[in-house]
């Protein structure tokens, strides 16, 4: 392998292990087409993708879904992932995460535990998970820091539970996570679809900008806060996944390999792990050299000096919301498309709108 | 799972201020941080949650040297004495960043 191949390797590797999930979150970001996904790869399948990844340079091993934790063979993975030298983060709702199974996977060699929790009391958190499952994640996250395992606690943000965030800063405070993600939702598979039930107003979002930059500094040092804004009111687009095809790559439940885990929404070919390598699959395939570097770009990125901090923004998203992926994300205020976004914007800002309007819950299970 | 915020830059979240570091402290990485060798980019790194940090030459020895045991100024000396300039500032700054990330913890006891 020459030098530029080397440096060029991805860091991290999202597994998505399975799309069958206990919990219903409109704002869940997997595909609208579970059932595509029911032919979930064996354990030797991701066995032999983990020894691929790690060998390609891939340090970082996230273990997601849906829900991991429904994998019968989650330690085995766990420790296949681990004996390869990766980093292994499990992303959980933390239904089914007993001492037991976390004992078991603590042994196997997990390294940090992230665990959503939908608000910060049982009836709105129960509401919005689909489940009764709010006291179940507060034990599971007592558990996690017993094992001594890092902590971290992700809350998907939006209109229906933005208003609580200081309550939930202070949940989560009190269990005694060491990082929070405030993560405004990303519009993508089922949140695209609630986007108008999710997307806060302007006023919400200041609110609770002005509650996290206080936190930050109270927690300094005790607790790492980090806050994704929502981009429908950024200026300049987010710089997608550091990139296309650059830092990252994910792997769905039945084997697709993607830059990101929206990319199979694209018209691009599939690349599978079941028929070609992963590192051949990073290297040469359609779907991940459409639109890696700045040469696919179109004006204004084209010319623009932003083009290599944001490259463009979302492929994605520039294809969910002008049909061409190579244009510029419509969130960026120089996009021609920009108008689009303003207008979800304006009626998200409209005064006649209620707070908690009706949501589309994602299937239990795929 | 989703929607985690993983598409997004977790970079434009504001880093507190790195702390100043004290000359008498001892610094050891972090708990939940692990330092190895990767072949692939032939540079020592730093994986936490979350975050990878590729360290060039010299920030894998300052961590190296980073044991507990010894303080700042004694990391500082040892470098001096491998390389030809003063590294005092350099130590002391690139500790103060990973503070900041919660990479490395300075323990000021004596």
């Amino acid at each position: 392998m020459d030098r530029d191949a080397r440096m060029n390797r991805p860091f991290g590797l999202l597994a998505e292990l399975t799309y069958r999930c206990p919990l219903a979150c409109a704002y869940c970001s997997n595909p609208l087409e579970l059932a595509a996904y029911n032919d979930e790869m064996s354990t030797a399948e991701w066995q032999r993708v983990f020894t691929e990844a790690a060998q390609m340079g891939v340090l970082q091993c996230h273990l997601s879904g849906g829900e991991p934790m429904l994998r019968r063979d989650l330690v085995d993975l766990v420790r296949t992932a681990a004996e390869l030298g990766m980093y292994t983060n499990l992303v959980t709702s933390a239904i089914g995460l007993s001492r037991s199974r976390a004992e078991g996977l603590k042994e196997a060699g997990l390294d940090h535990v992230q665990i959503s929790v939908q608000a910060d009391e049982p009836v709105t958190s129960d509401r919005i998970a689909g489940i009764p499952s709010f006291e179940r994640k507060l034990e599971a996250a007592a558990v996690v820091k017993d094992l001594g395992w890092p902590l971290t606690i992700n809350v998907v943000l939006h209109r229906q539970n933005i208003d609580r965030v200081a309550e939930i800063i202070a949940l989560v405070e009190e269990l005694d996570a060491d990082r929070i993600e405030l993560a405004n939702t990303q519009y993508y598979g089922w949140a695209w679809r609630n986007r108008t039930a999710l997307l806060p107003s302007r006023e919400q979002l200041a609110v609770a900008e002005e509650i996290v930059r206080a936190a930050r500094e109270h927690l300094a040092g005790r607790m790492e806060v980090v806050h994704v804004l929502p981009d429908y009111y950024s200026e300049y687009p987010k710089p997608c996944m550091g990139g296309w095809a650059a830092r990252q790559l994910t792997v769905a439940p039945n084997g697709d390999a993607l830059p990101c885990p929206a990319a199979q929404t694209l018209p691009l070919p599939r690349a599978s792990v079941r028929e070609d390598s992963l590192e051949r699959i990073w290297d040469g395939s359609p779907m991940f050299t459409a639109f890696r570097g700045t040469s696919w770009m179109k004006d204004p990125c084209r010319t623009c000096d932003r083009r290599e901090l944001d490259f463009g923004g979302c492929r994605c998203q520039a294809f969910q919301l002008t049909g061409d992926a190579a244009r510029t994300d419509p969130v960026c205020h120089l996009s021609p498309d920009h108008a689009i976004v303003a207008e979800v914007v304006e009626a998200a800002n409209a005064g006649t709108r209620r707070d908690e309007e009706a949501l589309v819950p994602r299937p239990h299970r795929g | 799972m989703p929607n985690d915020g993983a598409a997004a830059d977790p970079a434009a979240t504001p880093r507190p201020t790195p702390p100043a570091v004290p000359p008498s402290g001892h610094p050891a990485l972090s708990r939940h941080v692990r330092m190895r060798f990767d072949r692939t980019r032939e540079r020592y790194v730093l994986l936490g949650p979350e975050s990878v940090i590729v360290l060039n030459p010299t920030g894998a020895d300052i961590l190296g040297l980073c044991d507990g045991q010894r303080t700042v100024s004694d990391v500082a000396a040892e470098l001096q004495g491998r390389y030809d300039r003063v590294v005092d500032d350099e130590v002391a700054t690139f500790l103060a960043r990973l503070v900041a990330n919660r990479c490395v913890e300075i323990d000021d006891g004596p």
